[in-house]
C-alpha cells in the first residue's frame, strides 16, 4: 500500500530506490549511500519528518537507517556500508533532529558522517578506549571496564567572550534526586546566553544488552528503557516484534494495552503537573497532584500487581485480565479523580502569582518546534497536532475517537495545560475501553519469526512518539534492538526553549518539557 | 540582676527559635493537606548536624570556616537588642535598631564572602543574588524604622515599644505604612516565599541557599540555626513594635511569665499568617524581587510622610 504522497515522492526523485515494507503503512526504501544526503534534503523540502535514526552490523557490512513520517506513513531509509570505508553524508544538515542520534550511530558504531555540523561525541564519554565500538558485533557485551571511568574533561563546551558573560556548570549530581544530565550556561547577570545539554551519563548498554535476548526477555528490557514510560516501551517493542513474526494479538489484549498506556498518562501527567508547581514554590499544588498520583498508582498495584505496570505486555498479549469489579473498580476512581482534579485546577486557575510565573515563560515558536521535530505534549503546546494514535493509529485506538488537544501560545502554561486536558482525554478513552471490552483470550501463542525478519513499532508513549526497530536473528533471538524514546527529540529543544529565560526559570523550564534522561541515553 | 534577665532574654531568643520553625511547619503541612513531622523536628536536625563533621572544600580558606562562627554570633548580638519578654533592659539599652540592622549586614557580608570563597559557580550566584537583594531590602528596612522613631523620637526599640504602650492603640496611618513596609522586608530578609523558598532542592533558583550550598555539619547547623533565630527576632519585632501588649515593664517574676506567655501566643498566630502566604503564593519571578522592595521602600516612604504632614503637628 502506497500514500498518494509516495508516488509522487518518488517519482520526483532523481536516485534509484528499491521499495520494500517492512510493516503495515511503514516501507523499506533502499538507497545508495552517496545519495543519504540529497534524500534528506528533498525530504525536507517534501514536509517530511525525521523520525530516527539507527545503524546495525550485517556480516560484514553496516546498515544505516533513517525513518521518516508524513500523513501518518512512515518510511525506513536504508543503505549499505562496507566494514572498511564506512562514512555517508550527514542528514544533519538538513534535519537537526538527527544531529545527536547520527552522533550516537557514529560513537557506537565508527560509522563516520561527512559534514556533520557537530563532530564531538555524545555518548560516548571516556569509557571505552579510542577505538572501541560498543555495538559491533566483536564488542564484548561485557566490555572493558576500567575501574574508574576517566573524568570528561575536555568536552568542548561553546565559550562565551565579552565582559560580565560567564558559565555555570550545573550537574550532572544534582541536589535533587533526579536523573544524572550536565548543563552548561553562558549567562550575561541572570539572562541565559546559551545552553548546552551533555547527557549519556546514565548509558545502559541498552541496545548491546539486547542482542540474543529471547522476545520475552527483550519485552523485559524495554520496559526498562524509561522506568516511567515501561508501559510505552514494552508495548512499542512488542509491537515491532508481534509484527515481524506476523501474529495478531487478541482484541481484548489490545484493549487492555490501551487502558494501561493511558493509565500511564494520567499518573505521569498528574505527577508532572506538581513538579511544575514544585518548581516555583507552589508547593500546596505538588502536594495535592502527589496525592491524586499515589492513589491512582495504588489502583495499579491492587488491580494489575505493579504500580507503574512494569512488565504487564509480554509479546502476544497482556499477562493479567481486567476482572469485571475491576472495571467498575476503575470506572469509579475515575468520577473520583475527575471531581477531584476540578476542585484542584479551580485553585490554581485563580492564583495570580502562579499565573504570574508560568505565562510567557519558555517560550517555544511553532516554527523551532517543527524544525527540531519535537514530538507529544511539548509539540503540542506549540500548535503542533501530531499524535501516533489519531494519525497513524493502531488497536485498539481504531476503534474509537482520540480527541488530541492542542494550544498555541507554546509557554509553560500551554504545556500544564495540554497535560490537564490530555488527562481528561485519556479518561474518556479509558472509559471507552472498559465499555468495549468483550470477553476473549488474552495472548495469542508465538510463532518464532524467520531469521532477518524486521519490524518497527509505533505507539504513542505519554511523551510522545516511541519508534522501536525490532530485527530477529536465528532461533527466535533477537539481533538488533533500537528503541528511540520521544526525549532524544525533545532535549535539543530544551535548548531553545530557555534562551531569554532568567538562570532561577530553568528548572521549571525543563520541568515542563520534563525529558527522560534514560530514555535519551539508553 | 537586670543583666541576667537581659542574657536570659537571649537565651529564649536562641533556645525557641527551633520551636518557632517546626511550628512553621507544621502550620504549613496542615493547609498543604500533609502529616506534619513533630515541631521538635529542628531541634533534631540540628543536633543530627552538630554530630556530623563538616566536610569542607580544600580550596576553602579561613573566611569559610569562620563564617557560620561569625553568622551565628552576630544574629545572637542582634537578638540582644530585641526586647522579647521585657523593655528597659541594658542590653536594648546599649544598642538601637540600627547597630541591629548592622549586625544583620555584617553577617551577610561574611555570609556572602564564604558563598565566593570556595569557587563553586552557585555560591557566587547565591552571593551576587542575595547582595542585589539585600542592597534593596536594607533601606527599605532602615525607611520603616525612621518612620517609627521619628514618630517616638527615638531609634531605640526598648523606648519606642514603650512609648507605644503609654499612647494606647492609636490608629495612626504612619503606623500602619510602616508595619507593612517591615512585613515585606521581613520576609525577604528570612528568605521566605514568595522571595525566596528556603526548602529548595533546586540550585538555580536559590538564594541564600545557594550561598551555603557548600556548608554541612556543624557549620551548616549554626548557619541553620542563625537564620531561624532571624526569622523569630523578625517576627518579635514586628509584634512587639506594632502590638506591645503584654510586654514585661517590671521585673516581677509574674509579668516575666505573663510576657514569655504573650509573646509565644503572638509569634505562633503570626507563624500562622505566614504559613498561609506561603501557601497562597508562588515564588516570584527573580527580577520582580526589586518591584517588591521598591514597594516596602515606598511604603515605608509614605509612612514618613504621613507622619510629617498628619501627626507631626499633633
Amino acid at each position: 500500500m502506497k500514500t498518494n504522497w509516495m508516488i509522487d515522492f518518488l517519482s520526483g526523485l532523481s536516485t534509484d530506490i528499491t521499495v520494500g515494507q517492512i510493516a503495515q503503512a511503514t516501507h523499506i526504501w533502499h538507497i545508495e549511500s552517496q545519495h543519504w544526503q540529497k534524500f534528506a534534503e528533498q525530504a525536507c523540502a517534501q514536509a517530511l519528518r525525521w523520525v530516527a535514526g539507527w545503524a546495525e552490523q550485517r556480516a560484514d557490512e553496516f546498515l544505516v537507517n533513517s525513518c521518516f513520517e508524513k500523513q501518518g506513513a512512515y518510511i525506513v531509509l536504508r543503505t549499505t556500508l562496507s566494514q572498511n570505508k564506512p562514512e555517508l553524508p550527514s542528514q544533519a544538515t538538513v534535519y537537526p533532529a538527527a544531529n545527536r542520534s547520527e552522533r550516537h550511530t557514529q560513537d557506537m558504531f565508527g560509522i563516520q558522517f561527512i559534514g556533520h555540523p557537530d563532530a564531538r561525541k555524545w555518548t560516548r564519554h571516556l569509557a571505552w578506549s579510542e577505538h572501541d565500538y560498543p555495538l559491533r558485533k566483536d564488542f564484548p557485551v561485557q566490555g572493558e571496564p576500567q575501574d574508574i571511568t576517566p573524568p570528561d574533561m575536555e568536552y568542548d563546551f561553546i565559550k562565551g567572550h565579552g565582559e560580565g558573560v560567564y558559565e555555570i556548570p550545573v550537574g550532572p549530581v544534582h541536589a535533587g534526586i533526579i536523573e544524572p544530565g550536565h548543563f552548561r550556561f553562558l549567562a550575561v547577570g541572570e539572562l541565559i546566553l546559551n545552553l548546552e545539554e551533555r547527557l549519556a551519563y546514565v548509558h545502559k548498554g541498552i541496545e548491546k544488552i539486547a542482542e540474543g535476548r529471547t522476545p520475552e526477555q527483550l519485552a523485559l528490557l524495554a520496559g526498562r528503557v524509561s522506568g516511567d514510560t515501561t508501559v510505552g516501551h514494552c508495548w512499542a517493542a512488542c509491537r515491532a516484534m508481534e509484527q515481524a513474526a506476523g501474529i495478531d494479538i487478541p482484541a481484548r489484549a489490545a484493549l487492555i494495552r490501551g487502558i494501561w498506556a493511558e493509565r500511564e498518562r494520567v499518573a505521569n501527567h498528574l505527577g508532572d503537573m506538581g513538579a511544575i508547581c514544585n518548581d516555583v514554590a507552589f508547593t500546596f499544588a505538588q502536594m495535592q497532584f502527589t496525592r491524586l498520583r499515589e492513589l491512582w498508582l495504588r489502583t495499579n498495584a491492587t488491580l494489575f500487581g505493579h504500580r507503574l505496570l512494569m512488565d504487564r505486555i509480554i509479546p502476544g498479549g497482556v499477562v493479567c485480565d481486567i476482572s469485571d469489579h475491576a472495571a467498575k473498580q476503575i470506572k469509579q476512581e475515575i468520577i473520583q479523580l475527575r471531581r477531584e482534579l476540578s476542585d484542584v485546577i479551580t485553585t490554581l486557575d485563580l492564583n495570580s502569582s502562579l499565573e504570574d510565573r508560568l505565562y510567557t515563560a519558555g517560550y517555544l515558536s511553532p516554527h523551532i518546534a517543527e524544525a527540531f521535530g519535537a514530538l507529544g505534549y511539548v509539540a503540542r503546546a506549540s500548535g503542533q497536532q501530531f499524535d501516533v494514535r489519531q494519525t497513524a493509529t493502531y488497536a485498539p485506538y481504531d476503534q474509537v475517537k482520540v480527541r488530541v488537544p492542542c494550544e498555541e501560545q507554546g509557554d509553560i502554561a500551554s504545556r500544564f495545560w495540554v497535560r490537564h486536558k490530555e488527562i481528561n482525554a485519556s479518561l474518556h478513552l479509558i472509559e471507552d475501553f472498559i465499555d468495549l471490552l468483550n470477553d476473549g483470550e488474552l495472548l495469542t501463542a508465538w510463532q518464532v519469526p524467520a531469521a532477518n525478519s524486521e519490524s518497527i513499532g509505533i505507539v504513542e508513549g505519554w511523551r510522545g512518539e516511541i519508534v522501536s526497530y525490532v530485527r530477529f536473528g536465528r532461533d527466535n533471538t533477537i539481533d538488533r534492538f533500537y528503541p528511540r524514546d520521544p526525549s532524544m527529540l525533545n532535549w535539543p529543544v530544551l535548548e531553545k526553549l530557555v534562551l531569554d529565560n532568567i538562570v532561577p526559570d530553568f528548572p521549571v523550564c525543563n520541568k515542563s518539557l520534563n525529558g527522560s534522561y534514560s530514555g535519551n541515553d539508553l | 540582676m537586670n543583666w541576667l534577665i537581659a542574657a536570659l532574654q537571649t537565651a529564649l531568643f536562641v533556645l525557641l527559635a527551633p520551636l518557632l520553625a517546626g511550628w512553621l511547619k507544621c502550620c504549613k503541612c496542615a493547609l498543604q493537606n500533609r502529616k506534619a513531622p513533630s515541631v521538635l523536628q529542628p531541634y533534631r536536625d540540628l543536633l543530627k548536624l552538630t554530630r556530623k563533621n563538616p566536610v569542607v572544600a580544600e580550596q576553602a580558606s579561613w573566611v569559610f570556616t569562620r563564617t557560620p562562627y561569625i553568622v551565628f554570633s552576630m544574629t545572637v548580638l542582634a537578638a540582644s537588642v530585641v526586647p522579647l519578654i521585657a523593655v528597659d533592659l541594658p542590653t536594648s539599652a546599649s544598642a538601637d535598631v540600627i547597630v541591629m540592622v548592622g549586625f544583620f549586614a555584617f553577617a551577610r557580608f561574611f555570609l556572602a564572602l564564604a558563598g565566593l570563597d570556595i569557587g563553586t559557580a552557585f555560591g557566587g550566584m547565591g552571593s551576587s543574588r542575595e547582595m542585589t537583594i539585600s542592597s534593596l531590602a536594607e533601606p527599605a528596612m532602615l525607611m520603616a524604622v525612621f518612620t517609627l522613631a521619628m514618630a517616638e523620637s527615638t531609634t531605640n526599640l526598648s523606648v519606642a515599644i514603650s512609648h507605644v504602650l503609654n499612647d494606647g492603640l492609636l490608629l495612626r496611618p504612619s503606623f500602619l505604612f510602616a508595619l507593612y513596609a517591615l512585613i515585606l522586608v521581613a520576609v525577604a530578609e528570612t528568605g521566605r516565599i514568595p522571595v525566596d523558598n528556603p526548602t529548595t532542592h533546586l540550585e538555580l533558583t536559590m538564594i541564600h541557599e545557594a550561598m551555603i550550598l557548600e556548608y554541612s555539619g556543624r557549620h551548616l547547623a549554626l548557619i541553620e540555626w542563625a537564620s531561624q533565630i532571624k526569622l523569630m527576632l523578625y517576627g518579635t519585632l514586628i509584634v512587639n513594635i506594632f502590638l506591645p501588649w503584654g510586654i514585661a515593664e517590671n521585673f516581677t517574676s509574674s509579668a516575666l511569665l505573663y510576657g514569655l506567655l504573650i509573646i509565644v501566643a503572638k509569634l505562633a498566630a503570626l507563624a500562622i499568617v505566614l504559613a498561609l502566604s506561603e501557601t497562597l503564593l508562588a515564588k516570584m519571578r527573580l527580577f520582580r524581587v526589586q518591584e517588591y522592595l521598591s514597594f516596602a521602600y515606598l511604603l515605608g516612604l509614605l509612612g514618613l510622610l504621613s507622619h510629617i504632614i498628619l501627626e507631626a503637628s499633633r
